[in-house]
């Protein structure tokens, strides 16, 4: 039997179960079969804090959105063509995340009368018309997963695990994704342990057989692989780029690797990423606390290493005091911030950017520090390779920000040639005569780098104010303003250092703005993309360093009449803006632990152009 | 990896025999108050260290904030003067970072007992190859005068007016209860038996934890006096000689095994020789620890010494040792290999 296939541009699948389904790795081998058949596209995980909330309840729905296209896409979509929802709970909790009309692929024997109650359904949603207006497939993928897997010799609450894979393998038929990515996948896998790799296998098959042969689904779709430009690609998460991207800073600077962290989501990856790489003289140390992570990166710092210390908002609150000591010192040293849904402890594994001021300001003293942001997962590799430059350059902590959306999201890379990569030198000091002066300085006012173990250059850094030249201790009143003045002018001259932002304006003459900055890249590309395409004049401009600001960030933002700055906060970057250059910057705030919809800021712009 | 890795730190006697006490001396002149302890540590410490035959520049000395912070730009060795408690955290970075310095960490018993308690088990835990000098005078000194997590029960401070109701810690028993492998206490004062439990600690690989009693002598001026003082000092000194009997007052009196197996202080000439406690600090921790408990505090008659020295692998070479045996199953790292691993695919 031949079904008809639909050719389509865009399409948005969201998984949705209980934490306990494997929504997360069902995803992520949807992903990987749908990056080699060489779509573009864009992921977004969306799962709770909670490890196991009590199954069958909204608090433990995990999600797994992506969305892939034949053209270049930006964004996991606002709202989902697809929805598979493997229990009620999951269909309650994400049914307003699926477009009018949209596809819903409900595991049907999991729609119980107990499990719709729990759920916190009244009635049946499937008799009850709530879905109505949706295109409904209710499928029993649990039994027919029983089924399938009779004759291996596992049990039945084994056999019914491996429903996300009779899942995997329906999507998979749905849209034509290659199924050997996924059976190879299965076998590295799981081939050691027979049974359960056979068990995954023949629910993916029965998946797949069961949209190809049942009448249920009338067509399937097509995306075709969008156009990229030559070269080897391979999806990845924003999460390892930032790793891999401080291996090549390591790598091209000569410099060992030290990482020092304390487990915290969603940072801790960084920490797993890193600690596989002991091969590449990465040393890893999961520290007692944060405040010991962000001290021992700053021993190390001392005795010449790329010094790294990662964490998210809570524990950049704690390790605030060493970072300070490591401005005083002026070593280099990176602090990554992955940032996630505050105040306190907040949305651990929900995104926003809510920690621009924090690390601006979130020291005390006049404590000023570069800063450098990720706009993309794969952008986290470059990020990350900027962030190590500055510190080593400059003698200085940079904090380089991430947030839960591109830690956990991942896209296609092209994949850079390494040998290309920039050379980061460490320029070590050497003894040049008998006084040596620790805090002397360059052309760009960076101290030298003089690491225990050099002879002729024993000398003593602190926390206390250091006297110019000598370094030793100085309460002298004109001494501290010299140095307060100093530090703040070494990190200003960051500025002309660094790539003058861009500015895209296609016709020229846009009435309106739309500055960025980290992950909201995407989200703003769409929006404005939409915008465009509807006629309107609309410019974008997107800062990667975000203290300094490019040196001609006054001219561009005093270029247009309108801004906009679409933020996961309450105006952070607008706030700096309008302190900075006095131009009547505009906020389109959203912190609900997403992405700003791309739909949203759209109607944005169109209203501030309007106005 | 190099000798000098398999001695974890630099080794003693590498450098020309010619340091001296002004090798180690900085230009930087000491203030502390005059009559405080500090400064007679801080002149055995800087005459001792030619002894060890490492050079200055292969030192390192770190420290954290009170009276005992400013030590490190007395020396003229490397030195990071950290903010307050965490100097064991910034020491064990620099000792993993690079084996082959010797790191020297100088704290307070507000430091590293209160603030900065949290990196000092964890150092002791993990074993990391530095040396700390815990200097306890019992009080707050660098903020004027407040009651520190070693001051006895009842002591009036400015913070405590009506006496502090804050049981003190045993510096001893904690590093002993977190399974440091180096203990031992000594006294300001004592210069010769100061220098002699340096000399172990240098020694010793691993994490040596030194307790030093340290009179303040403008807030706290005489807690220390029963041990230190010349007078009775001699009388109340319990030293702990490696193999000897304990027997302390000029061969007065002894620690002996007491009823349930307790130790106890007693008089030599009512003890059977035999129920004479014979110092052992390699062995069981238990001894040392009611070794630690023989005192109350040092109003009482106090164990000086090395009280535990065992062998344990050292956090540092531990480390490293990873790193060789990663490289050479996985072989060196490659980075064109590490971001193409996985799925890739291409486009011509």
């Amino acid at each position: 039997m031949s079904k008809a296939v639909r050719e389509r541009n865009r399409i948005v699948v969201r998984f949705a179960g209980d934490s306990g389904d494997g929504m997360q790795l069902t995803g992520d081998r949807f992903t990987s079969a749908t990056a080699v058949l060489g779509n573009d596209l864009a992921t977004l995980p969306d799962f709770p804090a909670e490890i196991r909330a009590p199954a069958g309840t909204v608090h433990g729905v995990s999600a797994f959105q992506i969305q892939f296209a034949s053209d270049d896409i930006t964004t996991p979509g606002d709202h989902a063509d697809v929805l598979v929802a493997m229990n009620p709970a999951a269909l309650k909790a994400d049914l307003d995340k699926v477009g009018k009309g949209g596809v819903l692929v409900l595991n049907e024997d999991s729609f119980t009368q107990r499990n719709v109650e729990k759920a916190g359904y009244e009635t049946d949603p499937i008799e009850d018309g709530t879905l109505d207006g949706y295109q409904v497939f209710k499928v029993p993928m649990t039994s027919i997963t029983v089924r399938a897997t009779e004759g291996i010799g596992i049990g039945k609450k084994e056999a019914e695990r491996a429903k996300n894979m009779f899942a995997l393998g329906l999507v998979s038929w749905m849209f034509g994704r290659p199924t050997e990515t996924t059976l190879s996948w299965l076998e590295k896998k799981f081939g050691s342990k027979q049974e359960i790799f056979d068990a995954n296998v023949a629910a993916f098959k029965a998946g797949y057989h069961f949209g190809e042969t049942t009448e249920l689904f009338a067509e399937s779709y097509r995306v075709e692989a969008a156009p990229q430009r030559p070269g080897t690609y391979r999806n990845v998460a924003g999460a390892t780029a930032l790793a891999w991207g401080l291996v090549a800073a390591a790598e091209r600077s000569g410099l060992p690797l030290f990482y020092a962290s304390y487990p915290i989501t969603p940072a801790s990856e960084l920490l797993h990423e890193l600690s596989r790489h002991k091969n590449f003289g990465v040393i890893t140390i999961q520290a007692e606390d944060e405040i010991a992570a962000a001290n021992m990166a700053l021993g190390a710092a001392f005795t010449g290493q790329l010094a790294v210390t990662g964490t998210s908002g809570p524990g950049v609150d704690l390790k605030a005091e060493t970072i300070g000591l490591a401005v005083i010192m002026e070593l280099p040293m990176i602090l990554v911030d992955v940032m996630r849904a505050g105040p306190s402890t907040g949305m651990p594994t929900k995104t926003e950017q809510a920690d621009l001021l924090l690390a601006m300001y979130g020291r005390h003293g006049e404590s000023p520090l570069p800063i450098v942001a990720a706009a993309t997962p794969s952008d986290c590799f470059s990020a990350a390779l900027e962030a190590a430059r500055i510190a080593v350059r400059y003698r200085t902590p940079v904090i380089l920000l991430s947030d839960t959306f591109i830690a956990n999201s991942s896209e296609p890379w092209a994949l850079p040639d390494v040998d290309e990569l920039p050379t980061i030198d460490p320029a070590f000091a050497s003894p040049n005569g008998p006084d040596f002066l620790p805090y002397s300085r360059d052309d760009r006012l960076a101290r030298p780098w003089a690491v225990p173990g050099t002879p002729g250059l024993v000398h003593r850094i602190g926390g206390l104010e250091r006297q110019d030249g000598t370094g030793n201790i100085s309460y002298d009143p004109a001494n501290h303003e010299l140095m307060t003045r100093l530090r703040q002018a070494k990190v200003e001259g960051v500025a002309d250092d660094v790539p003058a932002l861009e500015v895209d304006d296609p016709s020229g003459d846009a009435e309106l703005l739309v500055l960025g900055w980290g992950s909201s890249l995407g989200t703003i590309t769409a929006a404005v993309g939409a915008a465009r395409a509807d006629g309107k004049k609309v410019a974008t401009a997107h800062l990667r360093h975000l203290n300094p600001f490019p040196a001609n960030t006054a001219e561009v933002v005093r270029a247009y009449p309108k801004i906009l700055i679409p933020e996961m906060n309450l105006g952070q970057l607008a706030a700096l803006i309008r302190a900075k250059y006095l131009v009547d910057a505009q906020t389109y705030s959203k912190v609900q632990g997403l992405p700003i919809f791309a739909e949203e800021l759209e109607n944005e712009i169109t209203r501030m152009l309007d106005e | 990896m190099s000798d000098v890795m398999q001695n974890g730190g630099a080794a003693p006697g590498d450098a020309p025999a010619t340091l001296t006490k002004k090798d180690f001396t900085s230009d930087q002149e000491p203030r502390w108050c005059p009559g405080c302890g500090d400064y007679a540590i801080l002149s055995a410490v800087q005459g001792f260290m030619p002894e060890l035959g490492i050079e200055p520049h292969k030192t390192v000395f770190v420290s954290g904030i009170g009276c005992s912070g400013r030590f490190t730009y007395y020396m003229d060795t490397y030195g990071m003067h950290g903010i307050h408690g965490r100097a064991p955290a910034l020491a064990t970075g620099i000792a993993v970072a690079n084996p082959d310095l010797s790191v020297w960490v100088v704290t307070g018993d507000g430091d590293g007992l209160s603030i900065g308690g949290n990196h000092l088990i964890h150092a002791l835990r993990r074993n990391v190859n530095i040396k700390i000098l815990l200097f306890n005078n019992q009080i707050y000194g660098l903020t004027k005068g407040q009651y520190s997590p070693t001051s006895e029960e009842g002591k009036v401070t400015k913070s405590t007016p009506f006496g502090s109701v804050d049981h003190p810690f045993n510096p001893i028993a904690l590093a002993l209860g977190v399974e440091a492998t180096f203990v031992a206490r000594t006294i300001d004062n004592d210069r010769q038996h100061l220098t002699e439990v340096l000399r172990r600690a240098a020694q010793h690989q691993g994490t040596a934890f030194v307790e030093i009693y340290q009179n303040c002598n403008v807030f706290n001026d005489g807690a220390f006096d029963l041990l230190r003082e010349k007078a009775q000092g001699k009388q109340n000194q319990i030293r702990l000689e490696e193999g000897e009997p304990i027997v302390f007052d000029e061969g007065n009196r002894c620690v002996r095994v007491g009823e349930n197996g307790r130790y106890e202080i007693a008089a030599t000439a009512d003890t059977d020789p035999a129920s004479i406690v014979v110092h052992d600090p390699h062995g069981r921790p238990s001894l040392a620890f009611a070794l630690a408990h023989l005192s109350k505090g040092p109003d009482e008659p106090s164990c000086i010494g090395v009280f535990h020295e065992v062998e344990r692998p050292v956090y540092g070479q531990a480390i490293q040792h990873q790193l060789q045996a990663a490289t050479e199953r996985l072989g060196k790292g490659d980075l064109d290999t590490l971001l193409r691993s996985g799925d890739t695919w291409t486009v011509d």
